[in-house]
C-alpha cells in the first residue's frame, strides 16, 4: 500500500482524522469554533464554516422561506395589461403553461424546480435541525433527510426563476403594460432568504452534530 | 508541477489505503461501503465515474442540437405567426434594442452549455492525460462549472413565464415551442454530468504512480 514515508493509520486513530470531501486529503479533524473557517491546504475548498447559533437561524430562514413560497404560490407574479383587459399569471398558470403536446413533461418539471423541490428542501431542513436546534436528539431517518435535501440543493432553482420574470419583464414590456405582482416580491424576498440560509449552512458540522447527538 | 510546494506534501485518504466520505469526510477503513455517519456510499477515487460524466455529457451534447434547431417561442401576432429559436429570440432583443436583456439570454442559454460541454470533455480528459492548467485551476474550473450549470435554465421559465402571460385574450399569443423540452433535458444532463464528476480524480493526477498501484 503506501510506502515508509507515510505511517499507516490504525482503526482506532481515524476518528481523529478527515479527508476532504472534494479532494480527498488526509486532515487531523479538529473542533472547529463558531466563526472559524476550515479549508482545505491542498484545494482551498472550505471544509466547515460553524456559525454561532447557526441551527436555529437555518430553521427561522426555513420558515420563513416556506411561508413566503405559499404566498409567492398564489398571488401573481405579474400582471400584463393590454387593451382594457388585465391579465394576471400565477406561478400556477405558468406551469401549466407546458401541460399540452411534446411539451407535457417540461409542465412537471418545472413544478418541481420551482415549487415541489424548494418546499420539500425546507421542510427537511425543519425536520432535521429543529430538534438539533432545541437541544434534542435528532428524529428518526434525520440522517436519509439531510442527504436528500443536500442532494437537491442544485435542482432547487426558485433565484434562476427570479433571472426568467425579470427576463420576460424586459420582453414584454413593448406589448402592453406590465406591472409587477405581489408574489414577484416574495419570491425576491425568498431568494434573499434562501442566501442567507446558505451562508449560515455547514454540513460537515451538521454532520458531526447529528453524529454526536445520536451517540451521547 | 507549478503547485508542488504545497500538493505533494499531502497524503490522501486513498493513498493511506482508506476511504473518505466525499459527503462528510468521515474517514472509513479499506472495505466500508457506506459511510457510518451520513449513510452516503462509499468509492474509492477511480475512473468509473468518469464513465457517467461522459455518458450524460453526450446525452446532453444531443439533445442540445433539436433544441437550437426547432424553434423555442412560436409567436402569433394579428393572425401572423414567427417562430423563434433560441438564436432568433436573441437577435430579436437586439434588435428591440434591448441589448442588456439579450446578453444575459445569449449568455444562459449559448455561452453556458457550449462553455459547459467544453468544461466538463475538459475535466474529463485531464484526468488520464497532462494538459496545461494545474490540479488548483482544474478545481477552479470545475467549482465554476457545477455553479453556473442551474442558470441555463433562465430561457425555459421566460418562456413559460411568456407563454402564461401572453394568451389568447390579447392579440398576440406565444405559444412554447418544441425546443423548450430538449433544451431544459440538455441543461438536466450536464448537470447531471457535473455532478457525477468526482473532483478527487483531479488532484490524484498529481501522483500517478501510488494512485495507480493501489488500485491495481
Amino acid at each position: 500500500m503506501t510506502g515508509a514515508a507515510h505511517p499507516i493509520i490504525a482503526e482506532s486513530e481515524l476518528e481523529s482524522y478527515i479527508a476532504c470531501p472534494s479532494c480527498d486529503a488526509l486532515l487531523r479533524d479538529r473542533n472547529v469554533g463558531a466563526n472559524d473557517i476550515a479549508s482545505c491546504p491542498r484545494c482551498h475548498s472550505v471544509i466547515e464554516a460553524p456559525r454561532p447559533l447557526a441551527m436555529t437561524r437555518i430553521i427561522m430562514l426555513a420558515f420563513a422561506a416556506l411561508i413566503l413560497l405559499v404566498g409567492a404560490l398564489f398571488f401573481p407574479f405579474l400582471e400584463l395589461e393590454a387593451a382594457g383587459m388585465v391579465r394576471r399569471a400565477t406561478l400556477f398558470d405558468t406551469v401549466a403553461v407546458y401541460s399540452s403536446g411534446l411539451n407535457a413533461p417540461l409542465s412537471y418539471g418545472m413544478a418541481a424546480l420551482i415549487i415541489v423541490i424548494p418546499v420539500v428542501r425546507f421542510a427537511s431542513l425543519l425536520y432535521v435541525l429543529g430538534p438539533m436546534a432545541l437541544g434534542w436528539y435528532p428524529l428518526r431517518y434525520a440522517a436519509p433527510v439531510f442527504r436528500f435535501a443536500e442532494s437537491m440543493r442544485p435542482w432547487a432553482m426558485v433565484e434562476v426563476f427570479l433571472v426568467g420574470v425579470a427576463v420576460a419583464l424586459v420582453k414584454v414590456a413593448g406589448l402592453a403594460s406590465v406591472s409587477l405582482g405581489p408574489a414577484f416580491w416574495a419570491f425576491s424576498a425568498l431568494v434573499v432568504v434562501t442566501v442567507f440560509k446558505d451562508n449560515f449552512m455547514s454540513r460537515v458540522t451538521v454532520w458531526k452534530t447529528l453524529d454526536t447527538r445520536r451517540r451521547s | 508541477m507549478e503547485d508542488a510546494r504545497h500538493a505533494t506534501q499531502v497524503l490522501t485518504a486513498h493513498a493511506a489505503g482508506l476511504i473518505g466520505c466525499t459527503s462528510c469526510g468521515k474517514v472509513h477503513g479499506q472495505g466500508a461501503a457506506r459511510c457510518a455517519r451520513c449513510g452516503m456510499p462509499l468509492s474509492p477515487p477511480d475512473g468509473r465515474s468518469l464513465q457517467k460524466v461522459w455518458a450524460w455529457l453526450i446525452a446532453g451534447l444531443i439533445v442540445y442540437i433539436p433544441a437550437n434547431v426547432f424553434p423555442m417561442l412560436r409567436t402569433t401576432n394579428l393572425g401572423r405567426t414567427t417562430d423563434n429559436t433560441i438564436i432568433g429570440g436573441v437577435v430579436d432583443l437586439a434588435e428591440h434594442g434591448d441589448y442588456g436583456v439579450a446578453a444575459i439570454v445569449f449568455i444562459a442559454s449559448v455561452v453556458i452549455p457550449l462553455g459547459k460541454f467544453a468544461a466538463i470533455a475538459y475535466l474529463a480528459l485531464s484526468i488520464s492525460r497532462t494538459v496545461r492548467l494545474n490540479a488548483d485551476r482544474r478545481h477552479v474550473l470545475f467549482v465554476i462549472v457545477e455553479f453556473i450549470g442551474r442558470w441555463s435554465m433562465i430561457d425555459v421559465f421566460v418562456v413559460a413565464i411568456l407563454s402564461s402571460l401572453v394568451t389568447l385574450d390579447f392579440t398576440a399569443t406565444v405559444r412554447p415551442g418544441i425546443a423548450a423540452v430538449s433544451f431544459a433535458l440538455s441543461v438536466a444532463f450536464t448537470m447531471v454530468s457535473a455532478l457525477s464528476f468526482d473532483p478527487r480524480l483531479i488532484w490524484d493526477n498529481e501522483y500517478p504512480p501510488r494512485a495507480k498501484g493501489t488500485e491495481a
